[in-house]
């Protein structure tokens, strides 16, 4: 696939025709992290297409309750779709139901609508995070075709071969010995998701420029916004 | 093919099957070409191409402009074709990529205006949900496979604020105070970012100059542009389209690249 | 009762130029429990009185809401109401899906009468048997529309339907001017009495008959619950009926007139003037 989103097919003439490509990698790294009465979410800015960066102020997470926030990566136009069917869908489920989708439901639907396109999938990467209905924090991860797993801490995108190790390591005490795995504090996860995304930046071209973290606590969601390096 | 295999007076069984037919080249089965895989053909390329548009918002409005050069492969073929567009008080468009993608959607959007202006209810469109539109008609297109092979900005003042967002053939969008699709995407950008950044709140006239720069930039640089373009500028004054104008050009060290050869 | 012979179909004239088949509907409209909306400069308010059709069952729900930015109250017949209900839900989310922005509420009640009307014409249809009271907010400020069966609809700065409505309709006439400047609470207690006026001498105002939605400027459509009901219902508490006024409580607002009685064939006549007169 060239830079522009056009895939060469070559005809017997041996001349090169662009054929149509109806995806696109816009890049993008998203981290869940689910605590005991919080759940972070945080993904970066940079949104971009091959060698060139589209905007640096794109915001991959999308607000969908008050305890619930979803964070998006891979082809950006399925992104938007997605997130505007899922909008539309959780206010009806709204009039239906009259209270708002707890974060499982949302959890649930999402991967109900992502294998419904499992022969033409939204090329998305996606985590959800959130407070469940009795307060805990949450995090699901989905694959684009719709597997959903709950987890305690997930990263997705473009740098999320990067990260998810890390995580393994300093949340999930993974292949330690010696050591007991104690539950993680807001603080900490805090600290390490910006190492975290600080670490992606110096080494994936399509992550970096600032990142932004929502924190669901049952306060509600606050907002949060780092810098990251920009080149 | 299924009427051949069993033959009668009008249309004999053939000598033999899968077999070369004279004069053409021969298929090895389980083979995919591109002829027998196209079932029905879509746009799979853009024919008449309109080349970069650029868009920057500045203090209290928002300017968009482009070349009037439509290019047919390498050649160019019409070079007076208005690429950015009025839509409304609201509203400023531009667009680059297939110029008859461009005029039917054209057409579409110029008919939504007036079917709103006949409702004569005091409302007009906003240049965010124009933009949000455009994202759906283009990924509507692109997920029949089957795109409108253009990219967008749209402009405008929303509540008082300047918008400028883009939309492109698969329907990508996001919004941000200065954009460049095409080549104006690696050559106008940097140089728009770089401005932007020494200058946060530009005045308009800043601002069509630094689009006027870069387009100047691209002329010397992006084999499919050319120097006769419009600008159109949205404020709370409203819009004005000038064009087309003529840009500066100076190959006054032309000589020195090629006397050496 | 009204028995007529130009009433078999909807689609069939009377000589003097009625549909009485929508007439009669919008009699239906009457025969629900009265709804009061009434917007100030900045919200729209709806109270709803709630019936409850027996001894054990619930309220009937009489406001539902459309959008963050619409909501409706409901006389007539509930199970049209539904029907409009999810039309007009419709109407805003798939605008709000293809636009990203509120779907002004003018337009949604233009669509609306449109779809209404057909069942107007059409001699497969019956009209809707039901009267909404809209209230909404967008960047033209507080709406408050009445539709009715017959799919005309209305701009209204304050308006009441359903049963015995006349005479909270006459409150609303009276104190008009004051709607304007009014707060939200000012507003909604406004919206109380009018309904309050509605009510025979032995049924009172309650936190289980009493419903009350608003929108308005940076305020989401939303309806109280029953705690945030009693705080409004407190408020006019011990207020005297009739807007509180014992002077005027001679001139006592008409109490709806019975229907005409079976004197042979006639035409009704229409509570809600129409276009023929």
């Amino acid at each position: 696939m060239s830079l522009n989103g056009l895939a060469d097919c070559r005809t017997y003439e041996g001349t090169k025709i662009p054929s149509f490509v109806p995806y696109a990698d816009n890049g993008g790294s998203v981290i869940a992290i689910a605590g005991d009465d919080f759940a972070l979410l945080a993904s970066d800015t940079r949104l971009s297409s091959g060698f060139s960066i589209y905007t640096r102020e794109q915001r991959k997470l999308f607000r969908l309750s008050d305890t619930t926030v979803l964070g998006c990566s891979g082809c950006w136009c399925d992104t938007l779709t997605l997130a505007r069917i899922l909008e539309a869908r959780m206010q009806m489920y709204l009039h239906e139901h009259q209270k708002p989708m707890s974060t499982p439901a949302v959890a649930q639907m999402l991967s109900t609508m992502l294998y419904y396109k499992r022969f033409f999938p939204y090329y998305v990467s996606n985590v959800l995070a959130g407070l469940d209905e009795e307060g805990k924090g949450c995090v699901y991860c989905y694959d684009p075709v719709g597997h959903c797993q709950k987890v305690a801490f997930n990263a997705k995108g473009s740098a999320g071969a990067l990260l998810q190790p890390l995580l393994d390591n300093q949340i999930g005490y993974e292949n330690m010995d010696n050591v007991t795995s104690e539950p993680i504090h807001i603080e900490k996860a805090m600290a390490l998701l910006k190492d975290a995304f600080i670490s992606a930046a110096e080494r994936d071209i399509y992550t970096g420029d600032s990142i932004f973290i929502n924190i669901i606590t049952k306060d509600g969601i606050q907002e949060e916004k780092f810098t990251l390096r920009r080149d | 093919m299924a009427c051949m295999s069993k033959g009668d007076w009008y249309s004999p069984v053939q000598f033999w099957r899968s077999g070369p037919s004279p004069g053409s080249l021969y298929s090895f089965p389980g083979v995919l070409t591109a002829e027998n895989t196209r079932f029905s053909q879509r746009s799979q390329a853009p024919i008449t191409t309109g080349t970069s548009v650029l868009g920057i918002a500045f203090d209290g409005g928002v300017a968009i402009a482009a070349d009037v050069l439509c290019s047919y492969g390498s050649l160019a073929r019409f070079r007076d074709c208005p690429r950015v567009m009025h839509v409304n008080d609201n509203i400023i468009l531009g667009a680059g990529g297939d110029y008859a993608d461009y005029q039917y959607l054209k057409d579409v959007i110029e008919q939504k205006i007036l079917e709103e202006e006949c409702l004569n209810d005091g409302f007009s469109l906003k240049p965010k949900a124009l933009h949000c539109w455009l994202t759906r008609v283009m990924y509507n297109r692109r997920s029949k496979l089957d795109p409108f092979w253009n990219s967008f900005i749209v402009g405008g003042l929303q509540d008082n604020e300047p918008f400028l967002g883009t939309v492109d053939k698969l329907g990508t969008a996001y919004v941000d105070h200065h954009i460049a699709t095409g080549y104006g995407a690696y050559m106008a950008l940097p140089l728009m970012r770089e401005a932007v950044e020494k200058n946060p709140n530009m005045t308009q006239k800043e601002a069509q100059k630094l689009l006027i720069k870069c387009l100047q930039v691209l002329y010397y640089r992006d084999a499919r542009s050319y120097p006769k373009f419009q600008i159109a500028t949205l404020t709370k004054e409203g819009v004005t389209v000038e064009g087309p104008l003529t840009l500066d050009q100076n190959w006054e060290v032309a000589h020195m690249v090629r006397d050496g050869v | 009762m009204f028995r007529n012979q130009y009433d078999s179909d909807v689609t069939v004239w009377s000589p003097q130029g009625r549909l009485h088949q929508v007439e009669y509907a919008m009699e239906a409209v009457k025969l629900g429990s009265a709804t009061v909306g009434l917007k100030s400069n900045t919200h729209a308010v709806l109270i709803a009185l709630k019936r409850a059709s027996s001894e054990l069952s619930a309220h009937q729900k009489k406001i539902i809401p459309i959008d963050t930015h619409i909501g409706i109250a409901i006389a007539g017949l509930t199970a049209d109401a539904r029907i409009l209900s999810r039309y007009m839900r419709t109407e805003c989310l798939n605008h709000k899906y293809s636009h990203d922005a509120l779907l002004p509420v003018g337009r949604l009640i233009t669509n609306l009468g449109n779809k209404m009307q057909i069942c107007t014409q059409r001699y497969d249809r019956r009209p809707y048997g039901v009267g909404l009271l809209v209230s909404g907010y967008d960047d033209q400020g507080p709406h408050v529309y009445q539709t009715c069966p017959s799919a005309n609809y209305f701009d209204c700065k304050a308006m009441a339907v359903g049963s015995r409505s006349q005479s909270a309709r006459t409150y609303l006439e009276k104190h008009l001017d004051e709607f304007l400047d009014c707060d939200t609470d000012e507003l909604i207690k406004h919206g109380l009495r009018a309904l309050r006026d509605t009510l025979p001498n032995e049924v009172e105002l309650n936190t289980k008959n009493v419903s009350i939605g608003i929108v308005g400027k940076n305020t989401s459509f939303k309806v109280f619950d029953e705690e945030g009901t009693a705080q409004y219902l407190r408020m006019i508490e011990g207020e005297e009926k009739r807007g509180g006024q014992p002077d005027t409580t001679g001139q006592d607002p008409t109490p709806p007139q019975p229907p005409p009685g079976g004197e042979g064939p006639q035409d009704p006549i229409p509570a809600v003037a129409m276009e023929t007169e």
